[in-house]
């Protein structure tokens, strides 16, 4: 076998991405046609929810899943936008098209120096650093009171475009959501896929090879840091319209440990994994706390079985009975 | 202002001393096993309600102790022997996950058991007087829970210098062995040590009781304090421990006390800038 | 000439213990150096020092003349230096292709230098191939032998288009037709590459190495051509009857 044969014969692989696009174009689809058919408000307020968090644990994913980054404090930035959006309505203008990218970029800069210092630690340091530095932003938003409102809450205006408000109805915000989300997934899928995206796995994989490699490490872990806030910010911006109100328990450690949550159940690393794990969470939050207030007890002993039994969550576990299926073993 | 001071001095150490018995088993535990274990809160709220339980049939304070002690010793050993012994092999991420699991069920079994209410246990009367120093009156059993912080901590760390035990866990802890490839002695002497970790940490959580009550909730906020002081004090290090339970127990106090919007700011930040401290210009990593 | 690898006084310790103490250390350009010693010796340490990897306790290392003290691996990666490590830093998780695909991709980065897939594919095949790879392209690391993985090893520091190679124990575990293999491949790498080799095989070192330096408890013990090192009684001892 020849050099050029091999390259022939890795570019007639079929692209299995295509597959998994087709599928979520078809439920995005679907989604988009649910309110025609029916779909009812609760539904669709479930759905906005899904959609939110499925984006916050998305853009965690790039940090833990692509660049094996465990951040304990993702959550920060979701509060940060959050708080931001509404300070900005309140103080200078509703006008979406001023509040929502500038509420995404206060994310975004202030990932900057928090990541700059954050990447200098490794494992478990990593993770109590970006905890601490979470749970700073969140003691300021609860002790703030003057800009924040403290631990009541800020009251959110509604979004306006060009002075006329927008997104009053439970239906158009519904499908505001699902565009928002569906172009940044778009764009979170062409990053990871890219070669920034591969060499953050290679990271993942063996950061001492790829410092040997020449790659600079320190400023990808940083990209894939504000990437990650970016997108994160993004969700909260989403969540802070929706709710029309923000408090500072949208940056607790315990929101942190929930997106965080999200994407292991679903599968780090996996794309789709956080989109699965938000949704199992939720659905099952949403129903179980109907029946049962040992919500806690729950999630831990999936936490338990699925790190036991499952390291690579719910998408790994499909992945491996699909391949299973194919016959190519794990 | 000085009565205020001292009595916020005496307030801190004892609040220092309850965050030493929590951290001295967290360390111990991360230094020999290398398991950050996030359960360890759990332990603290479990020993205060068996030592609850135990008061509420005995109305014996120190039968109270000995049933929390042991009882949060077991359940350690039982954790230990049963799960966590499968997790040494594997990497970091993991272990947290897995405590932190256990920690989720831990305090939702509790709340079944005991409730939601806030619970106290009260000082046993041969130690609710006050001792009279130096023109103030400190509460008795406040000086005789810092005294027992000190006490444990001398005997732990000539337990470790001293013996041929603490001189095999030293050797554990300096040189991490393949956990996998461990002669059987040494894997009971890492279940006594999980066990005696946890022991503490029931035991401090029963000796606290009355000054901190028991209630939901509890196993969490003293494990993101006790975490602070370990990760200040370096994982794995004893004595490091105990300063910074003391840095820690006094800073929070006094913030609480002059400047509360401040206070745990600044615990947070005081953790971030330690971590970054001991991190800066060392080298990323270290592989052959 | 300048050397193009030179350490000066290189010392590391941890704590009280000394792990390379004032190692001088000279490679001309295009010599093929094997570093030998026993286990704990610091050989490891000083490749890692030289790469980048730790930062000496005191000491200085210049490459091609320029003093690269306390610079990072990827400046010294600029300046053509590559490395093997002793336990295997592979991409476990992504396929043979993609492993060396990060390695070469480092060369086709930057804004504004137009990427050429076929070029970057090109070099990627030539590099499988010269480590008798190709065929396992679509492997996953993970599933791979051992030897395979160490042949891959030497792979990623070859993709580096080094002009400086250092290899730590590159036949270690390796079977002895593996290594016999491993060493043909060692032998056919262009004369210009000035190599750094740590081999516990002295088959591998004779039959590779111009010039041979003895490390012993993080010292020099002996330095020079491979037949002085051969009759050197302090080397045979340090060996302890192993036969040289
Ligand atoms: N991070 C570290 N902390 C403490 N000691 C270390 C560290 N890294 C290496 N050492 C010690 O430094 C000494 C030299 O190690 P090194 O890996 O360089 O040896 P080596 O010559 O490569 O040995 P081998 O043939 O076994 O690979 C050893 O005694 C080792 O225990
Ligand atoms: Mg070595």
């Amino acid at each position: 076998m020849t050099v050029a044969d091999v390259i022939v014969q890795r570019r007639s692989k079929p692209f299995v991405a295509l597959r998994l696009w087709s599928v979520l174009a078809l439920m995005i689809a679907a989604f988009a046609a649910a309110p025609f058919l029916g779909m009812p408000q609760f539904v669709q307020a479930l759905v906005i929810e899904i959609l939110v968090f499925s984006l916050l644990a998305l853009s965690l994913n790039v940090l833990l899943g692509y660049t094996g980054l465990v951040s304990f404090g993702h959550a920060a930035f979701f509060g940060i936008a959050g708080y931001a959006i509404g300070i900005i309505a309140i103080h200078i203008s509703t006008d979406i098209l001023v509040t929502f990218p500038l509420a995404v970029l206060v994310a975004a800069l202030c990932a900057v120096p928090i990541g700059w210092l954050s990447i200098r630690l490794s494992g478990f340091y990593f993770l109590m650093i970006t905890f601490a530095f979470a749970q700073m932003v969140f003691v300021a938003a609860f002790r703030w009171k003057p800009v924040t409102g403290g631990s009541d809450g800020m009251i959110v205006p509604g979004a306006t475009l060009f002075g006329a408000p927008i997104l009053g109805s439970r239906e158009s915000f519904y499908f505001f959501v699902l565009a928002v989300f569906t172009v940044c997934a778009a764009l979170l899928y062409a990053i990871v896929v890219s070669r920034f995206g591969r060499t953050l796995v290679g990271i993942r994989e063996s950061t001492p090879r790829m410092r040997a490699l020449g790659y600079n490490v320190r400023r990808y872990k940083l990209a894939a840091f504000v990437v990650g806030a970016t997108f994160g910010g993004v969700a909260g911006v989403l969540n802070s319209l929706f709710n029309l109100f923000i408090a500072p328990e949208s940056a607790h450690w315990t929101q942190s440990a929930l997106v965080l949550v999200m994407v292991l159940i679903g599968g780090a690393g996996y794309f789709v994994g956080p989109i699965i794990g938000a949704t199992i969470v939720l659905l099952l939050q949403h129903w179980l706390s109907s029946y049962t207030e040992y919500w806690g007890l729950v999630l831990g002993i999936l936490f338990i079985v699925l790190i036991t039994g499952a390291r690579e969550g719910i998408a790994g576990l499909v992945m491996q009975g699909w391949n299973h299926l194919r016959g190519k073993g794990p | 202002m000085l009565d205020f001071l001292i009595a916020q001095t005496l307030n801190g150490l004892v609040y220092s001393m309850l965050l030493f018995l929590l951290a001295l088993g967290l360390s111990l535990t991360f230094g020999m096993l290398r398991v950050i274990n996030l359960a360890h809160g759990a332990f603290y709220l479990m020993g205060a309600y068996f030592g609850l339980t135990a008061w509420n049939l005995t109305h014996s304070f120190w039968a109270a102790i000995i049933v929390a002690t042991v009882g949060a010793a077991i359940v350690g050993m039982l954790l230990e022997r049963s799960w966590l012994q499968r997790f040494y092999v594997r990497n970091e991420l993991d272990q947290v996950i897995l405590t932190f699991g256990f920690a989720l069920v831990f305090a939702d079994i509790m709340k079944m058991l005991w409730g939601k209410d806030i619970h106290s246990i009260p000082v046993p009367p041969l130690l609710s007087g006050a001792v009279h120093i130096a023109g103030t009156y400190f509460p008795a059993y406040r000086l005789i829970l810092v005294g027992v912080g000190v006490a444990l901590f001398v005997a732990t760390w000539l337990a470790i210098e001293r013996t041929r035990t603490g001189a095999l866990i030293r050797a554990s802890v300096a040189d991490r062995v393949m956990v996998s490839g461990l002669g059987f002695n040494i894997r009971l002497l890492f279940t006594y040590v999980f066990g005696f970790g946890t022991a503490i940490a029931g035991l401090a959580g029963v000796l606290g009781a009355p000054i901190t009550g028991i209630y939901p909730g509890l196993d969490f906020e003293v494990l993101i304090t006790t975490l602070i002081v370990v990760v200040v004090g370096g994982l794995g290090n004893i004595s490091g421990a105990f300063w910074a339970a003391l840095l820690i127990g006094l800073a929070e106090t006094y913030g609480k006390a002059l400047y509360p919007a401040a206070a745990s700011f600044i615990i947070f930040g005081l953790m971030a800038a330690v971590l970054l401290i001991r991190a800066w210009g060392r080298d990323e990593e270290d592989v052959e | 000439m300048t050397a193009a690898v030179r350490t000066s006084r290189v010392s590391k310790s941890y704590g009280a213990f000394v792990a390379l103490k004032d190692v001088d250390l000279s490679v001309e350009p295009g010599e093929r150096r094997a570093i030998i010693g026993p286990n704990g010796a610091g050989k490891s340490t000083l490749f890692s020092i030289i790469a980048g990897q730790k930062p000496p306790t005191s000491g200085s290392i210049f490459i091609d003349g320029a003093d690269m003290t306390g610079a990072r691996p990827d400046q010294l990666w600029a300046r053509g230096l590559s490395r093997t490590f002793q336990r295997n830093q592979l991409f476990q998780n992504l396929t043979v292709w993609e492993n060396v695909e990060l390695a070469c991709a480092a060369h086709h980065r930057g804004l504004f230098k137009s990427v050429s897939r076929d070029a970057l594919d090109d070099e990627i095949g030539g590099v499988l191939e010269r480590v008798n790879l190709l065929g396992s392209h679509d492997v996953r690391v993970a599933n791979m032998a051992y030897g395979e993985q160490r042949q891959l090893e030497l792979a990623l520091a070859l993709a580096g288009r080094p002009r400086i190679l250092l290899l730590d124990e590159p036949t270690a575990g390796m079977s002895p037709a593996e290594t016999q293999a491993m060493l043909r491949m060692m032998i056919a790498l262009p004369r210009e590459i000035t190599i750094l080799i740590v081999e516990h095989d002295m088959d591998v070192v004779f039959s590779l190495a111009d010039r041979v330096m003895v490390l012993n408890l993080g010292e020099v013990l002996a330095d020079g051509t491979v037949r002085e090192i051969q009759g050197n009684r302090n080397v045979s001892e340090v060996y302890m009857g192993k036969a040289l």
